[in-house]
């Protein structure tokens, strides 16, 4: 066992080292360090530019997208150079959050599903951060439960073999921001819910898609709700056969819990400086046997994410595939980064209650509390997550669905509950 | 970057799985729970023929000169069938204190009987209620003579040899090795929640002891010697976290309740995947924890804390909610739940509760190692 590189990686992480040093933009460097919970920091100029500019650098040196193929616009590197380049980017990662979605999501979808013209024309500019990409799959009517999702495709009459789309989308992050969308849609409504469903991919801008910023719990705008009205959407940009999409979906879901589960911090340095710097009794907080005891949990449950993020690596640098234990990330990390932030609060006492940037301890916990309630939801919520386990790792039965092999059409919905009683 | 086990380790570890399994797994334990034995002899004879129980023990005393990763590797064997063996007692802590602090005589005089399973050591450090420092000891040592009562002292029913924490002359906290089967030692076995693991209080008036490491420094070599076994009993925990979360699994998939295997009501499938999460943070501070114990960093006390905090709770955690999920039955002496039950809750008090670990760990992390947390 040792935290060593071998003789390549060092020679790869040196290089990397280097063209970062002389090509990041130092600049932002501070901002983003005092960046809280839910929000970037950049200030001093357009975020979303800062974010761009930063891409297009790495990707016309070759360091965007290390693990795609060069022809989509990569840098046909190994998983192991990849966690490389993450380590050493450092604080800059944080200029990439404008392409997670993109870059993490819809493009392995593409990467997975799109015929060899596609592949090259919608992945270069999507690693180069030209084109921004977002996922649309959530509905207001489903979320954990996306198979029964009602936004409607249907084939236009006129022969042209398009297809038109109405229905209504939500929490879409970045909609506001984006070139490109991954479309889950009904084909068919006449047959059970997961087979009726076909995946797409469409331009932001086409006529009839409305983008509206969702005003979050926070206070801040980073979803949106997108409405389509009669959007029409050529065949060619259909991914899978007709129905497939629900299998199209699993690609793009594998990988959304991969990324946002991985390398997630729950503020444990944060609040040991913080316990260090309050007082309770007239001591430091930390010397108080109540504040080290809970300071003891959030430490173990930090450094067994860390490790467990260690053991992936290794699994990746062995040539290896990592295993499930990467599956309680997310679940971890949301449910401690809220308790967390909760304990926090209660140490700064009644200070806790401001929440200002140049406030005390620069509202991070505060920012933390406020952000923390959607990453238990986003992405898998939490008891998703504890099924995933329960069924993929623990081999435990699924629950019994009534509604598997009934019509979409007749399935009872919040809406439908009553007509379907009242029939 | 390699926070895994070599491939000879993941071997050793098969090779005494199996032949824990193959002697009776988890029905040995039971066996010694129920009789009036102190420990498993045959098995423990087993471990030393093995060459475990002198895994980290250098050839020229005796052992088979691997490392301590290696005897990772078993201590999680032996965690899964939660072995009646005083493993922890005798290779763990006194062969460990001999190696750390004790004199080449001491060494050449002990360690290959330990390594033979031929005598068995403990550590004798407690004296009474509450959580244990140094200011509690109160055994006394004059003119080479012992005087004190230790309790409890795990394996102290059965061990051969002690070291003992004890005043000098000058009232300092020092260790002694003394021979138990020697003049001046009275022992009696105390009942307890593991009898698997024996405990006893031994009593001493004036047994011949000998100085092991320098006289006050009793308490430091303690605390170092402790973080080494805490890595190794973590381990055992782990093991039987992972045993626990298994037979709670296996039941679930099997029991059936309103024309339904339980395992598919989410109430029982969160429960399980909730120890699953426990389990697998525990696995990775215990690898944190290994690879310190093996490379000698001077993170070790930092992640002996965590492996130590992190695996009693799971273990703890996955043992109480394995009686959850099997219902009544749980609740049986048939079943083998409550040998896990009763391990789990065992463990999490030896070397020192988990909330007196909570505690140096908070320590550790805020004097100078801060960065090892980050």
């Amino acid at each position: 066992m040792d935290f060593e590189d071998t003789p390549e990686e060092a020679a790869f992480r040196a290089e990397v080292r280097s063209w970062i040093d002389a090509n990041a933009p130092k600049h932002l460097e501070d901002q983003l360090k005092r960046a809280n919970f839910g929000d970037m920091g950049v200030t001093s100029e357009d975020p979303i530019q800062a974010c761009k500019s930063w891409q297009k650098k790495k990707a016309e040196a070759g360091w965007a997208c290390l693990h795609w193929p060069k022809e989509y616009g990569g840098g046909n590197r190994t998983p192991m150079e990849r966690v490389i380049w993450n380590q050493e980017e450092g604080i800059f990662r944080s200029l990439g959050g404008l392409f997670t979605i993109g870059q993490g999501m819809c493009g392995p979808t593409v990467m997975a599903w799109a015929d060899e013209e596609t592949k090259r024309r919608m992945l270069p500019p999507l690693a180069s951060g030209e084109e921004v990409w977002c996922q649309l799959f959530s509905e207001p009517a489903s979320g954990s439960d996306l198979a029964g999702l009602r936004t409607r495709a249907v084939k236009a009459d006129d022969g042209s073999g398009d297809w038109i789309v109405n229905g209504q989308k939500i929490w879409t992050s970045g909609a506001q921001n984006s070139d490109w969308g991954l479309l889950i849609a009904r084909t068919d409504p006449d047959v059970p819910k997961h087979k009726g469903l076909t995946m797409f991919f469409l331009s932001m801008k086409s006529p009839g898609v409305e983008v509206r910023p969702i005003k979050q719990a926070n206070g801040q705008s980073s979803f949106n709700e997108v409405y389509f009205t009669d959007v029409r959407i050529p065949d060619s940009q259909r991914l899978g056969a007709v129905g497939q999409g629900w299998e199209v979906s699993l690609t793009t879901l594998m990988n959304e819990r991969l990324s946002i589960g991985s390398g997630m911090s729950t503020g444990f340095p944060q609040l040991l400086s913080l316990c260090m710097d309050v007082e309770v009794d007239g001591k430091p907080a930390v010397q108080d046997s109540n504040v080290r005891s809970k300071l003891a949990q959030f430490a173990v449950r930090e450094m067994g994410l860390k490790y467990t993020g260690m053991r992936a690596i290794t699994a990746l640098s062995k040539g290896e595939t990592p295993g499930p234990e990467n599956s309680i990330g997310k679940l971890v990390a949301g449910a401690t980064m809220q308790d967390l932030a909760m304990f926090a609060l209660d140490l700064q006492g009644q200070s806790g209650v401001i929440w200002e940037k140049d406030g005390p301890h620069d509202g991070r916990f505060q920012a933390i509390l406020m952000r923390s309630p959607a990453t238990r939801i986003e992405g898998g919520s939490d008891e998703i997550l504890r099924n995933i386990i329960g069924e993929r790792v623990l081999g435990l039965p699924g629950d019994i669905r009534v509604d598997k092999d009934v019509a979409f059409k007749d399935i009872p919905t919040s809406g439908r509950k009553k007509a379907a009683a009242a029939a | 970057m390699n926070l895994d086990f070599s491939d000879e380790q993941k071997a050793l570890k098969e090779q005494v799985r199996r032949f824990l399994e193959d002697r009776g797994g988890v029905a040995q334990m039971r066996a010694v729970l129920t009789s009036d034995a102190s420990y498993d002899k045959d098995l423990y004879k087993g471990l030393a023929e093995l060459g475990v129980l002198g895994a980290a023990i250098p050839e020229e005393f005796g052992g088979v000169g691997l490392s301590h990763l290696d005897l990772c590797v078993v201590a999680e064997e032996l965690g899964r069938v939660i072995a009646p063996v005083p493993v922890a007692s005798s290779i763990y802590l006194a062969a460990e204190f001999l190696l750390q602090a004790g004199s080449q005589a001491q060494k050449e005089a002990w360690l290959p009987k330990l390594a033979a399973g031929e005598a068995i050591g403990a550590f004798a450090l407690n004296e009474g209620e509450g959580r244990m420092g140094p200011e509690k000891i109160k055994a006394s040592v004059s003119g080479g003579k012992l005087t004190g009562t230790k309790s409890p002292v795990a394996d102290g029913d059965c061990a051969d040899v002690a070291i003992v924490a004890a005043r000098s002359e000058s009232g300092a906290v020092s260790l002694y090795v003394v021979d138990l089967n020697g003049p001046g030692v009275e022992r009696r076995t105390l009942n307890s929640i593991d009898p698997s693991r024996g405990q006893a209080v031994l009593t001493f008036s004036g047994a011949p002891a000998e100085l092991l490491g320098g006289e006050g420094d009793g308490w430091h070599i303690a605390t170092q010697v402790m973080d080494r076994a805490a890595i190794l009993m973590a381990y055992e925990q782990l093991g039987g976290a992972d045993r626990a979360l298994e037979m709670a699994r296996d039941y679930a998939l099997e029991r059936m309740a309103f024309g339904r295997p339980i395992g598919s009501f989410q109430a029982i499938k969160h429960m399980l995947a909730d120890m699953y999460v426990s389990a697998t943070l525990a696995r990775s501070n215990c690898y944190y924890g290994a690879w310190a114990l093996a490379s000698g960093a001077s993170e070790l006390p930092v992640a002996a804390a965590t492996a130590r905090v992190s695996a009693s709770q799971a273990f703890q955690h996955c043992a109480k909610n394995n009686i959850q999920v099997h219902g009544g039955m749980g609740f049986t002496f048939e079943y083998d739940c409550h040998l896990f039950y009763r391990r789990a809750n065992a463990l999490a008090l030896a070397l020192g509760s988990v909330s007196t670990w909570e505690d140096m760990l908070v320590d550790r992390m805020t004097t100078g190692n801060v960065a090892a947390a980050a």
